[in-house]
């Protein structure tokens, strides 16, 4: 490796085979040769996968054989220059990785930009690190969101019950609300859809060549994932009596509390009357829906099917 | 020999080359570092330091002349490359190491109540000037978050002082005042938390920020005790134990979703539902979390959380028997 990045002449396997230790064998002896060029072939691999590429040529027109050198200007990591508050933010960046194969490739990213000069504190903190996870499938759909290489995995949505299989163009790949999704192009809907990484079951594979499609034009992806997650307009409000030192839950979502004789009178914004009736029939006798009417009977009929549900269970419970 | 054994060796020597290849460069950038020094900030032992150095030392070609072998002088315990042979930049980066570098810097710059956002979107340009082609990442980040909370929570830990909480403990639906000692702000699943040392639990707690209603900056300095140790969070900040109860619930269609967002121990499919069993840490909480989920959710064991749904639910009921004591009803 050394003696390739140190030469600007190309190298036939035969000349590296002669220079490198590890390398020595009997080019004569067909099996020996063998083993060498499959030791050949996997330290090229090897090399590529570090970030080097290899370059296949012949200085000569005479030369017959192929020989190998490393392309200097491609190898090298651009000259970059950080400033020790960004320095800092690269140093936090590279450990947040939790996923095993991600947090190695990050902490050998930045022993690259350590060697190229790099000063990184490992004691600096940024008030609030976030904790980096991500699902199997990340890996090998950001490779193919990269190529623009369609892929198909099997899908499971919690409501169905056999996984399907789909298939996608991926544009990218979404971090929202500490949740990763895909968004693309599915082939077999034809339209825009995003799917949620944790949800995918089993590999994701990738068909057909690279380049294949291009993503739409103003592919937002975030705004494909979050654009049903709005803001709640809270323009309810509730009356709710709680028994003395009772439902802090409830408690909290209070605009006004009052103290009164057979307990707290709360008033509480809503926007969901079904979601506040639930909540309030979960307390139980803790608290009563004194209204809106609709809110009231909504949490008499969340209370009347607990009831039916429950007793209905009774018999059927097993050890 | 087995597979793993096989993968082994050549990985060994893959990591040896990458490190010898950014050795080189390290070095050059720091002229007369002490050996001790280098190892450390690399992180291998002195002793792997040397040998990578007197590997490096007989590198190069031979027959092609002394300016062909990398050189180095050892000045006491320091070391200085005179020669570098062509080797005088580390490896660009692979695309996985740029994809964990970007993603990592993105994820940074969208954590809500971060005071140096600057400098993290200045290093990540940088970053992905330096990557090339590799950084064009497809993947954008956003991390929703009440910013002003939390940025107010920060500032008071960045003050270095203890802090009093007013917090509710939705396991026992409780609001309470405790003093604790901050540690570090952490981002994990869309949640912010606070890790502290609780004074009152005399442990280390995870406070999430939404649910701090209100805080005051004590006089006296931030001192967790040696022994508190950070929460391993990499597979979440609720991880239930075997001590915990099992609770069994019978779900239909929707709300399926609550298998997603709580850890479960199985899901099993019945004829027209689903059979879920799930650890909670306490049976109140189970009670008021899995009875406000609505019709399609009903606890089937253990048979004390099923009654005790049943008879509260019979008691809430007798309060609306009599007449409404407001007027809204009357003027329908």
């Amino acid at each position: 490796m050394i003696c390739l990045l140190s030469t600007r002449r190309f190298l036939t396997a035969a000349q590296i085979a002669a220079t490198v230790p590890g390398y020595e064998h009997d080019a004569s002896d067909p099996r020996d040769h063998e083993a060498f060029q499959r030791k050949f072939e996997r330290d090229k691999a090897e090399l590529r996968e570090l970030g080097v590429p290899l370059e296949t040529g012949t200085d000569s027109i005479f030369d017959s054989e192929p020989g190998y050198r490393i392309a200097a200007r491609e190898y090298a990591l651009p000259d970059i220059h950080l400033a020790p508050d960004e320095a800092a933010a690269v140093g936090i960046a590279a450990r947040l990785w939790q996923h095993a194969g991600l947090a190695a490739a990050a902490s050998s990213g930045l022993a690259k930009l350590r060697a190229a000069g790099l000063e990184v504190d490992p004691q600096a903190t940024l008030g609030v690190e976030p904790v980096v996870t991500v699902d199997p499938a990340f890996g090998p759909l950001t490779a193919a969101a990269r190529q623009r290489r369609a892929v198909t995995f099997k899908y499971r949505v919690p409501e169905g019950d056999e996984a399907n299989t789909r298939r996608l163009e991926p544009w990218g790949v979404v971090c929202w609300r500490g949740r990763w999704y895909v968004v693309g192009h599915d082939r077999d809907r034809n339209a825009t859809r995003c799917f949620r990484l944790s949800r995918i079951v089993g590999d994701v594979r990738a068909v057909g060549r690279q380049d294949a499609f291009t993503p739409h034009e103003d592919a937002d992806l975030i705004s494909h994932v979050a654009r049903s997650s709005g803001p709640i307009a809270r323009t309810g409000r509730a009356t709710v009596t709680v028994r003395p030192g009772r439902a802090a839950g409830l408690r909290r979502m209070a605009v006004e509390t009052v103290p009164g004789t057979d307990g707290d009178r709360l008033t509480i914004a809503y926007g969901d009357v079904e979601w506040l009736a639930a909540r309030i029939a979960a307390y139980g006798p803790d608290v009563r829906a004194d209204g809106p009417p609709e809110l009231r009977e909504s949490v008499i009929q969340h209370l009347k099917e607990l009831v039916a549900r429950h007793e209905r269970v009774q018999p059927a419970v097993t050890p | 020999m087995t597979p793993q054994q096989r993968g082994a060796a050549p990985r060994a020597s893959a990591d040896r080359l990458g490190r010898l290849l950014n050795l080189v460069p390290y070095l050059l950038a720091r002229p007369g570092i002490r050996v001790a020094e280098a190892a450390a900030d690399l992180g291998v032992t002195d002793k792997q330091l040397r040998e990578d150095l007197e590997l490096l030392w007989v590198c190069g070609l031979p027959g092609y002349g002394p300016g062909d072998l990398i050189d180095m002088a050892f000045d006491g315990d320091r070391v200085t490359i005179s020669h570098d042979a062509g080797i005088d930049k580390p490896l660009r980066l692979n695309p996985d190491e740029a994809l964990a570098l970007v993603v990592a810097l993105r994820m940074l710059a969208e954590t809500p109540g971060i005071g140096t956002r600057d400098a993290i979107e200045r290093a990540l340009a940088k970053i992905e000037s330096a990557a090339g082609d590799l950084a064009d990442a497809p993947v954008a980040v956003r991390l929703p978050a009440n910013q002003e909370k939390l940025a107010a929570v920060r500032a008071a830990v960045d003050s270095g002082h203890a802090l009093r909480l007013t917090y509710y403990t939705a396991a026992r639906d409780e609001t309470t005042e405790r003093v604790v000692d901050p540690m570090r702000m952490l981002m994990v699943s869309g949640f912010a938390y606070l890790e502290a040392w609780c004074r009152r639990a005399e442990g280390t707690r995870m406070f999430r920020i939404d649910r701090i209603d209100a805080f005051t900056e004590l006089a006296e300095p931030s001192a967790p005790p040696v022994g508190a140790v950070p929460h391993d969070v990499s597979d979440g900040v609720f991880r239930p134990g075997p001590e915990l109860p099992l609770v069994t619930l019978r779900v239909g269609r929707g709300g399926r979703w609550i298998t997603e967002y709580y850890p479960v121990e199985e899901v099993r499919r019945e004829p027209a539902e689903w059979l879920v069993t799930m650890r909670v840490t306490d049976l109140g909480w189970a009670q008021r979390f899995l009875a406000g989920l609505g019709p399609d959710v009903t606890v089937v064991a253990p048979p004390e959380l099923v009654e005790r749904i049943r008879s509260q639910a019979t008691t809430a009921l007798d309060q609306y028997a009599a007449p409404q004591p407001a007027a809204p009803e009357a003027g329908r």
